[in-house]
């Protein structure tokens, strides 16, 4: 039996998961990253609909979600960090 | 796949098959309802303009009346003028005469009145229905559908789930070679870039992008900057970042195909496959222009739940809002949840969604049609004086 689904990766190419439920800062949980199943630990709490990273990136770096840019990072996010306004905006705006 | 639909005279198939009364202009709607009152099989559409339109309104009010007129879920038409508007029932009778319908028209100036005008025109819907009770459904390609595609009252579940979802259900409809709309401009600025670069030519990803332009600078022209003004706080909080995230959870049930041709509102499509349609993102409104280019069945995706339906079409209302749909159900047709509990994959949801789509085109009741949701409201761009 599948187990309960905390956060949902919607395209192979995606960096980032979304989470279904809030998560705590410190827990462990499985997404799938670039086809495979990735063990990701929280760096910060996640509220429901909120995103966190699968991998580090740096500075600069294209965050894909739906398998499309929706963002570019301002400053460097470790992989299981809140990804959102405060560290990324939209791909097509001067910093 | 096929349905289980309707041939009509110039090729097309429908869904339903139904007489439509249509008021040419406001002043008629009254009678236009009376005289559908009580049969069953007849609607008519609350339509309020046919007077008072400028510049490209007024083509936009006659060719989404024509369109409803000519929707192969028609079986044949009566339109009701009062006499003195400028969208007359004679030229709407002529424009919806050419799919080779039966069309006829009345006007209350010219009958006498309303009561004589209604008492004739039971007469003349009670003789349709007679007319239409005698055909029967028979087997029809899907790739004959035109499937409309519209979200309202979304939350995270939408861009997440049921978006998706439909998404997959639009692959496969265009994969049997139908034609699958997609539309709400307002919901593209900031992503327009990405749906531009997905159109066959460059003309038609050129359209989608001054389509977006005229948007913006309307709103702007009203004080409001939709660029600045969105994501809404309310999205922000719910975890959308960026205009791209939030466009790209809304353009995704569209599915993953090339955009064929760029249409003006209310317009038919000319080629099969994914189509854009320019429309505004008021639900009814585009609802409304998707019914009036020939959709045959729309699918409606929403998280706070809505009851939103047509006159002349079913729209199958789908969630992935589980609390929504069991608050809803009554205006909800499918719960697909269980893709955010992990117990159902969006493959299997868009599936679902693809076999009901075909049920209801075969003839199940939607939701919306059960309760005799029939809402319609024609898009303009400028006041009506």
């Amino acid at each position: 039996m599948a187990g309960k689904r905390k956060a949902i990766v919607l395209h192979e190419k995606d960096n980032v998961a979304t989470a279904l439920e809030p998560l705590k800062e410190g827990s462990i949980l499985f997404a799938t990253f670039h086809g495979h199943p990735e063990r990701v630990r929280l760096a910060s709490n996640i509220p429901p609909g909120h995103k966190f990273a699968l991998e580090d990136l740096k500075q600069g770096a294209t965050v894909i979600k739906y398998g499309e840019p929706i963002g570019r990072t301002i400053s460097a996010v470790g992989r299981g960090e809140h990804v959102h306004i405060h560290n990324i905006v939209s791909p097509r705006r001067e910093t | 796949m096929i349905f289980q639909g309707y041939r009509r005279e110039d090729g097309t198939a429908g869904t339903r098959n139904l007489v439509l009364v249509i008021p040419s202009v406001g002043c008629s709607q009254g009678a236009a309802q009376a005289i559908a009152r009580g049969l069953k099989g007849a609607v008519y559409l609350p339509n309020i303009l046919g007077c008072g339109q400028i510049g490209e309104d007024r083509a936009i009010v006659k060719r989404t009346l024509a369109g409803f007129g000519i929707n192969p879920n028609v079986f044949s038409v009566l339109v009701v003028g009062n006499g003195c508007e400028e969208n007359t029932a004679p030229a709407l009778q002529k424009e919806i005469a050419r799919s080779g319908k039966r069309v006829e028209a009345l006007v209350i100036q010219e009958e006498g009145g309303t009561r004589r005008t209604v008492l004739k025109g039971r007469q003349i819907v009670k003789e349709m229905l007679g007319q239409s009770a005698r055909i029967v459904r028979e087997p029809i390609p899907l790739k004959e559908l035109v499937v409309g595609t519209e979200c309202g009252g979304s939350d995270f579940t939408s861009g997440l789930a049921s978006n998706p979802a439909v998404g997959i259900a639009s692959d496969m409809l265009i994969a049997e070679g139908a034609t699958v709309i997609l539309s709400e401009t307002p919901e593209l600025i900031g992503a327009e870039h990405l749906v531009a670069q997905r159109a066959r030519t460059a003309e038609t990803g050129r359209k989608i992008l001054n389509a977006v332009a005229w948007w913006e600078n309307r709103a702007l022209s009203s004080g409001q900057d939709i660029r600045k003004s969105n994501p809404a706080p309310g999205n922000i909080s719910g975890g959308i970042t960026t205009l791209e995230e939030k466009s790209l959870g809304c353009i995704y049930k569209g599915g993953t195909g090339c955009i064929e041709e760029f249409l003006p509102y209310a317009s038919r499509p000319s080629q099969k496959g994914l189509v854009y349609m320019d429309t505004p993102a008021h639900d009814i409104e585009q609802l409304t222009g998707m019914m009036a280019a020939g959709s045959q069945v729309a699918v409606f995706t929403t998280g706070r739940g809505t009851p939103c339906g047509s006159p002349i079409g079913p729209v199958i209302k789908v969630t992935a809002n589980r609390d929504t749909y069991r608050m809803m159900r009554d205006n909800i047709d499918m719960d697909v949840s269980r893709i955010l509990r992990g117990s159902e994959t969006v493959r299997s949801a868009g599936e679902r969604i693809l076999r009901e789509i075909i049920a209801v085109a075969s003839g199940k009741m939607t939701k919306a049609e059960s309760l005799g949701q029939r809402d319609f409201a024609i898009f303009t761009m400028h006041v009506n004086i």
